[in-house]
C-alpha cells in the first residue's frame, strides 16, 4: 500500500516531465484486491515449500501440556497431542488495544486488519507513534484520504529522534495531520455510523472530539503468548513484556525449548532478524554449524512517505555511550535529482553518519531519509559489519547520479557549524 | 530522460494499484526537454556563482599551449589572450566520436544534441552497444518511441556480458529491436523535417549482407574521443597516446611534463565516470595547495548503466574474474529476484538477477558485484563501500537483510553456479 501511495507521487511528477496525464482517483478496492491476493500467494507459495521439504502443517492453536508435548486443537475443536525433542515458539506479536477505552476493540481497526478492507476506510485517525502508525498514516495520505495521527509523546521513540523529527515533519508538509501530546479518552459511534473520538492535549488538560469513518490503533505490539500454557513447560517470561528469554543459542529457561522472532525477549521485531535466527537455529540443531545470530548493526528502514533507513547507534546512543567530545557526525541535506523537474519539496531530505572521533573515525551508526532509503542502506549495513570507517567511506567513488553517492559525499561535520546543503551537480 | 521513462512505466504500474489511470497515456517531448534544460542552464549558472565565490577568473575561451607554462585563449570573437601558470591541469573531457561515413555529420544526431533537441526524434536507430547507446535507446523506448539499435560487435564492451545479454533482453522485452553484427555503411536524407525522414544503408559485419531501414532520427553513440588534439599539447611534451588520445598519468596524476595534470574522461586508464573525475580533481587540489597526501582511490569504482532496468556493478566481471584468478579459485553466487513492487504490478518474475564472485584466496572476499533490478545505483553504492572494507562472503551472510527491499537478496545468496541449481526466487 506504501507503493501504491508513491505511485500516487509518481503520477503527479510524470505531468511533469511530459506526460499528459491528469491526477487521477484511487480505487481502494481494486488495490487491496491486488494486496490480498499476493499475501494470499505467499502463503501458498510457503504451503507448498514445507510440502516438498515433507514438513508436517498442522493447522492447529498449541499449547504447552509439559515440557515435551503440545497439544493442538483444530478448527472443529478436536485435541491431538504431539511430542518432540526440539520444540521452537514463533508464535509473534499482535496489534496491542487500548485497555481504557471502551469498545476501543468493536469500534476500532489494527495494521492486522487494514490490508484486508474490502472498502476505503474514509477519513481515518491512527493512534499510535510506532513505524506501523506512522507507515499506515503516510500510505493513507498518500492514496487520497484524511488522516490524522495522534501521538501520546514521542514519534519513533527507539529511533534516532533528529530523524525522527523530520520523518513527522515531511509527513506534516505533505498533507498528515499530526496531534502531539494527545491522548484518547473514548470513542463513540454515531448515529450515521462515524466514529466520534474524544481526546485530551496532556500538556494544556484541553479535551477536544473529532469524527473519523475508520480508527487505527497502532500503539505497540504484545507477545502472542498468553494462550500457550508456558508455566506447563516451565517457560519463563519477562514479566513485564511477556516475552520469552531466551539466550544466545535462542534457548528458552528449558533447554530443548527454543524461540525466536517477536516473542523472544530482547531481539529486533524485524522479519528479516527473524528468519535468519530460524536459519541459523535449524543448522545448529543438524549440527551443521555452530554459528550464532549476531543481533549487532541490524538495519532496518521505516516506510514513511519519505523513507527513513538506518543501521548501527542513533545520535543520541552514540553520546551516552562515547561521550560527545569522542563522536563526529557528519550530515548533508541534499536534493535527489528525480524531485527536481517535479519541483518537490526536499528539505527532509537528509543523511547523518555517526563516527568516532578518533581516526580512522569507525562508523557507528548511518541515518539516511530520502527515497528508496532501503536499498540505499542495505549496502552501507554492510560495510558496517566490515568495520567501515568514514575514511573507507569517503574513498568509496559515488555512483552518479544516486542518492546513495551522498552518503559518500558527507565532508560537513555537526561540530564546525557549517551549512550541511549539498549544492552543485 | 530515464526518469521520465521510468514514471510512464509507474503509470502503467500505478493502474495495478488502483489508480484510475487512463490506458492511453501520451508524452510530450518538449514539456520534458524544456524542464531539462532548465534544470542543466541552473546546475552551470550554480557552479559559476560557486567560482566567483571562490574568486575564481572563469574564462569562456579556447585554450592551447604555445610554450611552456604559457597558453593562449581565443574566445568566440576570435580575440585572443595569453595566460601563464605555474601548475595547469587538463580536464577537457571527450566528445562523441562520428562514423566517417556519408551523412554522418549531416544527418545524424550524438548524445550531446538529444537533451536539447527541440523536437520529438521519433522513430529512431540508435547506433552503437555502449552504456550511453543503451541507456539513450531505453529511454526513448519507455517514452513511446519504436527504437533499433545496431551494433557492430559487442554490448557493453568491458562490462560482465552475461549481464549485457540481461540487460539487452530486458530491453527487447520492452519492444526495443537488436540488429547485431551490423555497421552503417550510409546514411541519406530522404525527407527534411523535425524530425525528417532518414535511410540507412549497414553492412554485416560478418559477411556480405546489406540491410536498409527507414528511421526519422539517427543518433550515433559508438563511442567518444579525447579532446587533447588541438590544445597544443606536443608543444610542451605531454605525451599523448596516439591511438586512444588518451594523457597516461601517474598516480597523483601527474602527466609526462612535471607541472602538467590530467583528470577525467581524458586519463588513460581510468574509468570514464563523473564522480572518479570529481574525486580526482578534489585529492589533486588537496595535494597541490592544502599540505594533503591522498591519492584518488581507482580500485573498485562502483558504475551504473541506466537503462529501464538498471544493471549496477562493482569489481570485477565474471570474464574478467576467471581470466585474473582462474575458474577453480572463484565461486559465483546467484539469483533471479522479484521486487515486490513488481508483484502486484504483474511483472516478470525472472528478469532481475543478483550475482556475486567471491575469490577462494583471502577468506571470500567479494571481488565482482552484480544487480539488474530498479534503483541499481542505489543498491550498488553501499555495497561499494563494503567492498573497499574487504567484504566476504561469511559477512554478507551475518548481515541482516532489510525486508523489503531488492537489496536483502545478497543477504541470503545461496545458490551457486557451480552447482548448476535452479536460481528462481521463492516466497517472501
Amino acid at each position: 500500500m506504501h507503493q501504491a501511495a508513491l505511485l500516487g507521487g509518481m503520477i503527479h511528477d510524470a505531468s511533469h516531465y511530459g506526460w499528459k496525464v491528469a491526477q487521477p482517483l484511487h480505487d481502494w478496492g481494486k488495490m487491496a484486491e491486488a494486496v490480498q491476493n499476493h499475501v494470499k500467494s505467499l502463503n501458498w507459495g510457503h504451503r507448498v515449500q514445507l510440502q516438498d521439504r515433507k514438513v508436517k502443517y498442522f493447522n492447529f492453536k498449541a499449547s504447552f501440556v509439559n515440557p515435551h508435548m503440545v497439544c493442538g486443537v483444530s478448527k472443529g475443536g478436536e485435541e491431538t497431542l504431539l511430542s518432540a525433542d526440539h520444540i521452537v515458539i514463533a508464535t509473534g506479536g499482535r496489534p496491542r488495544y487500548p485497555t481504557h477505552i471502551e469498545d476501543a476493540l468493536e469500534y476500532g481497526i489494527t495494521s492486522d486488519d487494514i490490508f484486508w478492507l474490502k472498502e476505503s476506510p474514509g477519513k481515518t485517525l491512527v493512534v499510535g507513534a510506532s513505524y506501523v502508525a506512522l507507515e499506515c498514516a503516510g500510505f493513507l495520505t498518500g492514496l487520497g484520504l484524511d488522516t490524522t495521527v495522534m501521538i501520546r509523546s514521542v514519534p519513533l521513540r527507539a529511533f534516532d529522534q533528529q530523524m525522527a523529527s523530520l520523518v513527522t515533519e515531511h509527513m506534516a508538509v505533505h498533507g498528515t495531520r499530526i496531534l502531539r501530546g494527545c491522548t484518547p479518552l473514548r470513542v463513540e459511534k454515531l448515529s450515521d455510523g462515524r466514529l466520534q473520538v474524544t481526546w485530551v492535549d496532556l500538556a494544556s488538560d484541553k479535551k477536544d472530539t473529532g469524527t473519523f469513518d475508520t480508527v487505527l490503533w497502532a500503539i505497540g505490539r504484545v507477545p502472542e503468548t498468553r494462550g500457550l500454557n508456558l508455566e506447563k513447560a516451565g517457560v519463563r517470561t519477562n514479566p513485564n513484556t511477556q516475552k520469552i528469554l531466551v539466550d544466545a543459542q535462542e534457548a528458552t529457561s528449558v533447554p530443548h525449548i527454543y524461540a525466536i522472532g517477536d516473542v523472544a525477549e530482547g531481539r529486533p521485531e524485524l522479519t528479516p532478524t527473524a528468519i535468519m535466527a530460524g536459519r541459523l537455529l535449524a543448522q545448529r540443531l543438524c549440527s551443521r554449524s555452530s554459528d550464532l545470530m549476531d543481533y549487532d548493526n541490524v538495519p532496518t528502514t521505516v516506510f514513511t512517505p519519505l523513507e527513513y533507513g538506518c543501521v548501527g547507534l542513533s545520535e543520541e546512543e552514540a553520546v551516552a555511550r562515547h561521550g560527545e567530545e569522542r563522536v563526529e557526525v557528519y550530515h548533508a541535506y541534499y536534493k535527489p535529482l528525480e524531485f527536481v523537474v517535479p519541483e518537490r519539496d526536499a528539505s527532509q531530505c537528509y543523511i547523518k553518519m555517526v563516527c568516532l572521533r578518533e581516526p580512522p573515525q569507525l562508523v557507528l551508526g548511518l541515518h539516511f531519509l530520502g527515497p528508496n532509503a532501503g536499498e540505499v542502506t542495505q549496502g552501507f549495513a554492510l560495510g558496517i559489519k566490515c568495520g567501515a570507517s568514514y575514511q573507507h567511506v569517503m574513498r568509496t567513488v559515488g555512483i552518479h547520479p544516486t542518492c546513495a553517492e551522498e552518503v559518500a559525499k558527507l565532508r560537513i561535520s555537526k561540530r564546525s557549524g557549517l551549512d550541511p546543503t549539498v549544492t552543485g551537480c | 530522460m530515464h526518469q521520465a521513462a521510468l514514471l510512464g512505466q509507474a503509470l502503467t504500474d500505478s493502474r495495478k494499484f488502483g489508480w484510475e489511470c487512463s490506458q492511453q497515456v501520451k508524452h510530450n517531448w518538449e514539456t520534458m526537454t524544456e524542464a531539462i534544460q532548465k534544470h542543466v542552464g541552473s546546475l552551470n549558472r550554480s557552479y559559476q556563482r560557486a567560482l566567483r565565490e571562490k574568486a575564481v577568473a572563469y574564462v569562456n575561451s579556447y585554450g592551447e599551449f604555445v610554450e611552456h607554462h604559457k597558453i593562449k585563449a581565443t574566445n568566440g570573437k576570435g580575440q585572443e589572450t595569453y595566460y601563464t601558470a605555474a601548475k595547469f591541469v587538463i580536464a577537457t573531457g571527450e566528445r562523441p566520436r562520428y562514423l566517417g561515413i556519408q551523412g554522418d555529420k549531416e544527418y545524424c544526431i550524438t548524445s550531446d544534441d538529444l537533451f536539447s533537441l527541440p523536437y520529438c526524434p521519433g522513430a529512431t536507430l540508435v547506433v552503437g552497444g555502449s552504456s550511453v547507446a543503451l541507456e539513450c535507446a531505453g529511454f526513448l523506448a519507455g517514452l513511446g518511441l519504436e527504437v533499433t539499435v545496431m551494433v557492430s560487435s559487442q554490448l557493453l564492451q568491458g562490462f560482465d556480458q552475461e549481464m549485457a545479454e540481461k540487460v539487452a533482453s530486458s530491453m527487447q522485452q520492452l519492444g526495443v529491436r537488436f540488429l547485431r553484427k551490423f555497421v552503417p555503411v550510409e546514411v541519406q536524407q530522404l525527407e527534411k523535417g523535425s524530425p525528417g525522414k532518414l535511410k540507412v544503408v549497414a553492412k554485416s559485419t560478418e559477411g556480405t549482407e546489406m540491410i536498409e531501414g527507414l528511421y526519422n532520427t539517427v543518433l550515433l553513440a559508438i563511442g567518444r574521443d579525447s579532446c587533447t588534439k588541438k590544445i597544443g599539447l606536443e608543444k610542451i611534451g605531454v605525451k599523448v597516446n596516439e591511438k586512444t588520445g588518451k594523457i597516461p598519468v601517474n598516480d597523483v596524476e601527474q602527466s609526462s611534463v612535471p607541472y602538467v595534470y590530467a583528470v577525467g574522461d581524458v586519463v588513460e586508464g581510468q574509468p570514464e565516470l563523473m564522480p572518479v573525475a570529481v574525486q580526482a580533481g578534489r585529492l589533486l587540489a588537496r595535494r597541490l595547495f592544502g599540505g594533503r597526501l591522498e591519492k584518488c582511490d581507482y580500485i573498485n569504482a562502483p558504475t551504473v548503466v541506466f537503462t529501464p532496468l538498471e544493471y549496477g556493478c562493482c569489481g570485477y566481471a565474471e570474464e574478467k574474474a576467471v581470466e585474473v584468478y582462474r575458474k577453480e579459485n572463484l565461486e559465483v553466487y546467484h539469483t533471479l529476484f522479484w521486487p515486490l513492487e513488481w508483484t502486484v504490478a504483474c511483472r516478470d518474475s525472472n528478469t532481475c538477477y543478483a550475482k556475486i564472485i567471491y575469490s577462494k584466496f583471502d577468506n571470500d572476499r567479494v571481488i565482482g558485484f552484480h544487480v539488474l533490478g530498479p534503483k541499481a545505483g542505489e543498491i550498488t553504492q553501499g555495497f561499494a563501500a563494503a567492498m573497499k572494507c574487504g567484504l566476504t562472503k561469511q559477512l554478507l551472510d551475518d548481515t541482516i537483510g532489510i525486508h523489503p527491499t531488492c537489496a536483502q537478496v545478497f543477504t541470503t545468496l545461496e545458490i551457486t553456479k557451480s552447482s548448476g541449481l535452479d536460481a528462481t526466487q521463492k516466497g517472501c
